[in-house]
């Protein structure tokens, strides 16, 4: 897996609470049998004025201009700035897959959904909690400046604006732990192969009837 | 020290390892895969040069995008006329085949959406964990499980470790006491649920659905509220061990027989939460106060019951809330302050995770028995939930009785729930759905849900509108 560890970007919009994984990635796109090329159906409803297509060219498709992520000022955007509950719906590894293809690299917003929370850090996309007021305050400071930027250090868990001062966030030290160094989950699991076999040892003489019914 | 919680003892039981980092190894029991999110899976095992763990924790089955039209299900997989839908059938089975995991494939008995099929077979199992790439997966809660959806990343990790990573939820305990009125189902009572605690209500929590409303539920019953626990926000949600879950579970494929039943049900009977537990948060709700709802808007929460009016943005609280009711009412159509029964609707979907199950099937032709459907209806589509469903509705008559008042009757899968195969909403039409997204675009480009029982839906189909299921008459207006 990548590794993040610090990241300084544009950053881009997606202002309203609730966005759902289905407005992320529209589910003609999960019919890919590969992890990679959702960028350009990255919120493909909303950014385009035509229903998109699997394999279909983007480049030709009437683009949507009062999508803001469309709007010239956030082009190469890698920081999404977002409002609560983000990512809520499918648990569908294709959402962080798109905004990851599309060039995010982390999220900031004052709250997630639980699975798409736990799948954007198996894919080295880093989604940042702060408050709602920071938020909000992120916001207003990113519709006042073209071109708006912020670092990201995830070592030091902070969020950097262009003035140097700094917001602190909070992060499992195991998912930090993983995403900095990004190391291979399953390698590492794998490393207490003796203390799952222990368990399954135990359990089929305690709960005989969990294993083998399934041919 | 306080007692435990059901989820508290699942938790326990699976328990493989402590980290130091607070994150903790649960082993898995049971690991569901379909079509959709496991083939990244399979190919990044055969990447690393990996194996499945073990092979008879895993159960297969095709649902997410295949056709549910009777013509095309009968050509066969090499007979699915879109590539990419092909492709990915087709790489299920080829990685099933490959690895040795067991499928039920596209035609096959057994086969269904992957949460009315798990439990049908008894490859669910009271006490286990249950994974599965796919959000819906709390449904297995309904047989004391914890059981919650997984990324695809995830579902790579299963079968490769049997485990997964993982930190300890929240504790929350959803009690709703009291006699349910007639018409009101399961549905209307997790829809009301989701309506009362918002649909990041139950983040970062397992929910206990506690209280004599629940108790007095079928497991089928059960089954509806725990799949909307994520509406909720909620990965898991379950339900405690009674007689009717052990009741459930006897003589089903994959369960054990005799004297192992009876040891295994004996166990899963301590599978109720300790009279002392203590949950971190609690709600209660007035069962007897439930009517029949209906979603208006774009978000699971945004539901009312069907005696009521759609909100106006303007009655809302604050900002944020006005600004989310102006856009759903703009991409709804629809205009605050009207009745929610006067929306007509141009299709009608009976299916889905949520409502596919036998008693869905009987209360929907239950309603619709001798009447017709509206003639303003352009569709109305019931999907069984699996093959077993099927066969027993088609048993029963009830395929005879839909087809009769003029719904189609199709083949299992997911169909119309989120559109991944040609089951699908037009650009501003109105769907009366027993569903459980109502996300923009949800169930096609531009298509407007209104999620609802099997119950309101049948009537609706009938009325061309929504309607009271309690004071439906059959008479179209």
């Amino acid at each position: 897996m990548k590794a993040f560890t610090q990241h300084s970007g544009v950053v881009g919009p997606m202002d309203r609470a609730n966005v759902d994984t289905d407005m992320i990635i529209p589910k003609q796109f999960l019919k890919s049998i590969k992890r990679s090329g959702f960028g350009p159906n990255l919120f493909d409803e909303l950014r385009y004025l035509d229903e998109g297509q699997p394999g279909q060219d983007c480049s030709s498709r009437p683009v949507n201009k009062d999508f803001p992520l469309n709007n010239p000022r956030y082009e190469g955007a890698s920081i999404l700035l977002a409002r609560k509950n983000f990512g809520c719906g499918s648990s569908r590894e294709h959402a962080p897959w798109a905004l990851e293809d599309y060039g995010f690299r982390a999220i900031i917003a004052p709250s997630y959904a639980d699975i798409f929370y736990n799948n954007c850090f198996k894919n080295g996309l880093l989604p940042v909690i702060l408050t709602e007021q920071q938020v909000d305050l992120l916001f207003k400071e990113m519709d006042a400046s073209e071109g708006y930027q912020l670092t990201i250090d995830l070592v030091a868990q902070q969020v950097i604006r262009p003035n140097g001062e700094s917001f602190n966030f909070d992060i499992d030290e195991f998912r930090k732990d993983c995403l900095v160094k990004g190391l291979d989950e399953i390698g590492l699991t794998l490393q207490s192969a003796d203390a799952i076999k222990a368990y399954e040892k135990a359990r089929a003489v305690n709960h005989p009837w969990v294993f083998g019914a399934i041919k | 020290m306080s007692g435990k919680t059901v989820y508290d003892k699942l938790w326990d039981s699976h328990l493989v390892k402590k980290n130091e980092d607070g994150s903790a190894l649960i082993y898995i029991d049971r690991h569901i895969l379909h079509e959709v999110t496991s083939p990244q899976a399979f190919e990044g095992l055969r990447m690393a040069g990996r194996k499945p763990w073990r092979l008879d924790t895993n159960v297969a089955t095709p649902d997410h995008n295949i056709s549910t039209d009777p013509a095309e299900r009968a050509a066969g997989v090499a007979g699915i006329p879109d590539d990419t839908s092909r492709i990915q059938v087709q790489t299920l089975d080829d990685n099933c085949d490959h690895f040795g995991i067991k499928e039920f494939k596209m035609n096959e008995m057994g086969q269904g959406i992957v949460h009315v099929m798990g439990p049908e077979l008894g490859a669910t199992m009271p006490g286990f964990t249950v994974v599965c790439g796919d959000s819906h997966t709390a449904t297995h809660g309904a047989l004391a499980c914890l059981a919650h959806g997984i990324g695809t990343s995830e579902v790579e990790h299963v079968l490769a470790s049997q485990c997964l990573v993982t930190k300890k939820m929240k504790n929350m305990r959803v009690t709703v006491n009291g006699d349910l009125g007639a018409g009101v189902t399961p549905k209307d009572v997790v829809l009301a649920i989701i309506a009362e605690i918002g649909t990041a209500g139950g983040n970062g929590h397992a929910i206990e659905f506690a209280g004599s409303v629940f108790r007095d539920m079928s497991i089928e019953g059960r089954m509806t509220v725990c799949n909307m626990a994520i509406e909720a926000g909620a990965r898991v949600g379950l339900v405690a061990v009674d007689e009717k879950t052990i009741d459930y579970c006897k003589g089903r494929q994959f369960m054990p027989s005799g004297e192992m039943f009876e040891k295994a049900a004996e166990y899963w009977r301590t599978l109720v939460s300790d009279s002392d537990a203590v949950f971190d948060s609690e709600v209660r709700i007035d069962g007897t106060t439930i009517a029949p709802q209906v979603s208006w808007g774009t978000s699971p929460e945004m539901v009312v019951p069907v005696t009521a009016d759609i909100p106006k943005a303007e009655d809302q609280t604050d900002e944020v809330k006005q600004k989310g009711v102006e856009r759903a009412l703009e991409y709804m159509g629809l205009e605050g302050g009207t009745p929610i029964t006067s929306v007509y609707v141009d299709r009608v979907f009976i299916g889905s995770c949520t409502n596919s199950r036998i008693e869905d099937m009987r209360a929907a032709a239950a309603v619709v028995k001798g009447h017709t459907v509206s003639s303003s209806v352009k569709q109305a589509l019931v999907v069984p939930g699996s093959q077993m469903v099927k066969e027993q509705a088609e048993a029963e008559g009830l395929d005879k009785i839909f087809t009769e008042a003029g719904l189609d009757w199709r083949e299992p899968g997911c169909s119309m729930c989120l559109a991944m195969n040609a089951d699908k909403l037009g650009a501003g039409e109105h769907c009366a759905s027993t569903s459980n997204r109502n996300f923009e675009g949800r169930q096609g480009n531009g298509g407007r849900t209104h999620l609802m029982s099997p119950e309101m839906a049948a009537a609706a189909a009938i009325a061309g509108h929504i309607v009271d299921v309690r004071t439906f008459t059959g008479d179209q207006s």
